[in-house]
């Protein structure tokens, strides 16, 4: 993904010109047979160049150059720089004065929503945007860590919509219906979620490793399934005792996550709890599971290559149903977070959007688990300042999927970000010989 | 080719042993329709009782009467006819052949119609055929657009996850050009521009950055959700009469073929929208294994290297393909709002462009078996609305899972291991 054509193509001239001269002794074959290496000794190795061109540097340009560009979209929206644009030509300071207020007003209030509040009269009251961004997380950072599993093994799961649902229902209902004393319960109703995803996503696993079915036509049509499911539940006399709206009865106190901040602590009004911490767990359980463990091995190993996987005595299928329940079982745990932390009962849009959120999560921290967990974090906070925003404002909280969107686009494409903000490129290019011939490009961009 | 058939000389001497095995599905799956019927649905319905099925839309030179059937009469007919196809298709498994094409709709059909008698038996209400078909084609129409647009794209190597994206854009841009221009004819003319607008994106970041396709497909549906909501929610609430009007295309009686029965009003009594989709469907099934274009296109998406030694400019043809692909499925966009005659919504495509995805694996990226597998769709989606409404004792929510049901069925028994083109989602440079 490092290598990028269209950059070699702007540089390849004038780079190949350059060794032709620099390497004079073979100019002959130099000219006929390649360019050979391209790397240009002047800016490749200094320290700023590295700076420049480094990953980090480029995620955060992408998620600059993505606010700006919602940042348009608010300010073509808005009102008054609409009416502002009216008399554009005689007066643009005013459309680009509105513009600017309208993008800089809604971004504020994003930041107050997820970050800090400091317009609140008490501490507590100022961080609880940050607590309530990490709320959101929850569920984003598990469903998407378990989608990322699905990545490594290159299977695509679309299905974490439909296995939070279940694992919701199964966590839900350990919840409320049964009576276990204090951390027992919480134990089996975290796990009942967690079996439910995993039975859930086995299914899929089940289908691709036995019959070959494309996984990511069964996760979608489970996903459907599941909607239906929860709500023909929500209308049985177990799940809806007093046929009173789409809510089933509360999760018992023992069953629930504790607050992560107690009270005694410091008086509070979080939500936040202790689903954060499994949150972090299961980051770290990921890691050693795809970077320490046999199986990750394997299952890295059928990602990359099923073919040469089987011919090293892998078993295709049952890495694929492993896989695919490890996902599930994470999709499972999201699902707790929601039902016995967040919601604390079931209804039917508990899931919400998570699970597809999870996919651009994923994405996003390229299914790496470190890089999971702080997409999910910064989607959450996203998230969370989105109903800031929303309501501060009228900025709709759409506005949050275009730029989490072009965040992950932008980020994808760093030549890119590179072109618009004038960097250079990182790596040499690879040591390959190219064609003589300069060959027109073949991309109509 | 002289090298291709020296491994298979020595068939010739023993040809029993050429013939591959066959699977067992095939009969299993018949059996097993056999004896839901007969366990299921037989005790249901009680000796006297009997299902009407209406076939006039009260427009056709001659309607049909109502046909009013025994109905536990029907259900044994339909069994018996059931399990002899399943005993006929095991019979050719041990012969090791293949099941024809045509028991497979027969069967089908036998099902279906046990569902419908069973549903209807001993109820006023009679079982509407021509709304069952005018439907099930209405909520196919944007699963065949979608298939299509990802038959195109994904034969020439261009995996197009976005086609839920470019199907919203389409029903955003026919909406708002029609509203605003005031003609549904000028919706049909933005819709797939705004669909080719998605696909060059597509193309731009998975061809010229070499971005995961899947990656960029993912993100351009959440880009597009994001986008329409947003200006759904600003500019398009604030100024509603300008700018989200419903502007329906008329719909075009075309005069002889309408006036035949049942499927006369179902397939030409509709909006030039779906006299679109034939014509596309056909053409592109000719294009894509008739023309060069489509000799191209295959070849891209097979064996690209291949492609580009004999001349055939591999990156050109995927872009090209890739906007072709995205303008087809915002032509189907436009269904959901000049096509049917609605204002736009939030989030109105809801899924379909993913179904459509579904459609098109289950066809084996053939465009006539994307079309089937979209029109199964589409009628097993609107059996399920249909028996939930006439009331069937089976929970309405069981009977909407019904089309995902048939889908996994479909995926897992019928079509199996199906082999997508080989340079699929890979992206190609020269070296």
């Amino acid at each position: 993904m490092s290598d990028q054509p269209h950059a070699s193509s702007s540089h390849g001239s004038d780079a190949g010109s350059e060794q032709a001269v620099a390497a004079a002794p073979p100019a002959a074959v130099g000219t006929e047979g390649g360019h050979g290496p391209t790397r240009r000794d002047d800016d490749g190795g200094s320290v700023l160049h590295q700076i420049l061109s480094g990953s980090a540097l480029m995620s955060a340009l992408a998620i600059v150059l993505a606010l700006l560009l919602g940042g348009l979209l608010i300010a073509f929206a808005d009102e008054d720089t609409r009416a502002a644009s009216s008399y554009f030509f005689a007066r643009p300071t005013d459309t680009l004065a509105a513009a600017w207020d309208a993008m800089w007003q809604a971004y504020v209030a994003l930041f107050r929503g997820s970050v800090l509040d400091w317009q609140a009269d008490s501490v507590v009251g100022m961080v609880k945007p940050l607590t309530e961004s990490m709320v959101f997380s929850v569920p984003l950072i598990l469903a998407g860590l378990g989608i990322a599993v699905g990545f490594r093994a290159g299977l695509f799961n679309i299905g974490a919509q439909g296995q939070i649902i279940v694992g919701a229902i199964v966590a839900a209902w350990l919840g409320f219906a049964v009576d276990l004393p204090p951390v027992v319960h919480l134990l089996v109703a975290v796990l009942g979620g967690v079996v439910g995803g995993a039975v859930y996503a086995g299914i899929p696993g089940v289908l691709k490793a036995r019959f070959g079915a494309n996984e990511v036509i069964v996760t979608i049509m489970l996903n459907y399934i599941a909607v239906y499911l929860i709500s023909y539940m929500l209308k049985q006399p177990s799940f809806n005792p007093g046929r009173t709206g789409q809510r089933s009865p509360a999760v018992q106190p023992e069953a629930l996550y504790p607050a992560l901040v107690p009270d005694a602590l410091v008086e509070n009004d979080f939500r936040l709890h202790w689903g954060f911490v499994v949150a972090i767990l299961a980051t770290v359980f990921v890691w050693w599971l795809l970077e320490r463990s046999t199986t990750g091995f394997q299952i890295r190993a059928v990602g990359a290559n099923p073919a040469a996987a089987r011919t090293a005595g892998m078993s295709v299928g049952r890495i694929t149903i492993i896989t695919m329940v490890i996902a599930g079982a994470l999709a499972g745990l999201a699902a707790g977070g929601q039902v016995l932390g967040t919601e604390r009962s079931l209804t039917a849009g508990v899931a919400a959007s998570f699970g597809f959120d999870a996919i651009t999560v994923a994405l996003l921290g390229r299914s790496r688990p470190w890089g999971t967990f702080f997409a999910g974090l910064l989607f959450g906070a996203l998230k969370a300042g989105g109903f800031l925003m929303q309501s501060l404002t009228q900025t709709p909280i759409d506005i949050i999927l275009v730029v989490q969107s072009l965040i992950v686009l932008l980020i994808a494409a760093p030549p890119l970000v590179r072109s618009v903000f004038r960097l250079p490129a990182p790596t040499p290019r690879p040591r390959r010989p190219r064609p003589a011939r300069t060959t027109p490009k073949e991309v109509a961009a | 080719m002289s090298a291709a058939t020296v491994p298979h000389a020595r068939d010739v001497d023993a040809p029993t042993t050429a013939r591959p095995k066959v699977s067992v599905k095939t009969p299993v799956v018949y059996a097993l329709a056999a004896l839901v019927t007969l366990a299921l649905l037989l005790p249901g319905v009680g000796a006297d009782e009997s299902t009407t099925f209406q076939f006039s839309a009260g427009a056709e030179w001659f309607s049909l009467p109502n046909l009013t059937v025994p109905a536990l009469m029907t259900l044994v007919v339909l069994t018996v006819v059931m399990a002899a196809a399943a005993a006929w298709a095991f019979v050719l498994v041990r012969q090791r052949r293949h099941a024809p094409p045509w028991l497979h709709v027969v069967v089908g059909l036998a099902f279906v119609l046990a569902f419908l008698t069973y549903a209807g038996a001993g109820k006023t209400s009679v079982i509407p055929m021509v709304s069952l078909l005018a439907g099930a084609l209405a909520l196919s129409v944007p699963l065949v657009f979608g298939a299509l647009s990802g038959v195109i794209c994904e034969r020439s190597g261009i995996i197009n996850i976005a086609i839920e994206g470019q199907l919203l854009f389409g029903a955003f841009a026919a909406a708002v050009t029609a509203s605003a221009l005031g003609s549904g004819y000028w919706g049909l003319i933005a819709a797939p521009v705004a669909g080719a607008l998605v696909g060059a994106l597509l193309a731009w970041f998975a061809v010229s950055y070499q971005v995961n396709q899947i990656i960029v497909g993912v993100v351009l549906n959440t880009l597009i959700l994001g986008l329409t909501g947003f200006l759904f929610a600003t500019v398009l609430s604030d100024n509603k009469a300008l700018w989200n009007t419903r502007m329906p295309l008329p719909r075009l009686r075309i005069p002889v073929l309408a006036e035949i029965p049942v499927l006369g009003p179902v397939l030409f009594n509709q909006t030039v929208l779906i006299y679109l989709m034939y014509v596309i469907v056909v053409v592109l099934n000719v294009m894509l294994f008739r023309s060069r274009w489509g000799l191209r296109t295959r070849a891209v998406g097979e064996h690209p290297k291949a492609a580009d030694t004999v001349g055939i400019k591999v990156n050109v043809r995927r872009v090209w393909n890739t906007i072709l692909g995205g303008a087809v499925a915002g032509l189907g966009g436009a269904f959901f709002t000049v096509g049917s005659g609605l204002a736009f919504g939030r989030e109105m495509s809801a899924g379909t462009g993913f179904i459509a995805l579904a459609a098109m694996i289950l066809g084996k990226w053939n465009p006539y078996g994307a079309v089937a597998a979209a029109l199964l769709f589409g009628f097993s989606k609107n059996l399920g609305n249909v028996l939930s409404t006439i009331g069937s004792g089976v929970p309405s929510e069981l009977l909407l899972m019904l089309p995902y049901l048939i889908t996994i069925f479909a995926v897992a028994g019928f079509v199996g291991r199906v082999r997508p083109p080989a340079a699929e989602g890979i992206p190609y440079t020269k070296s």
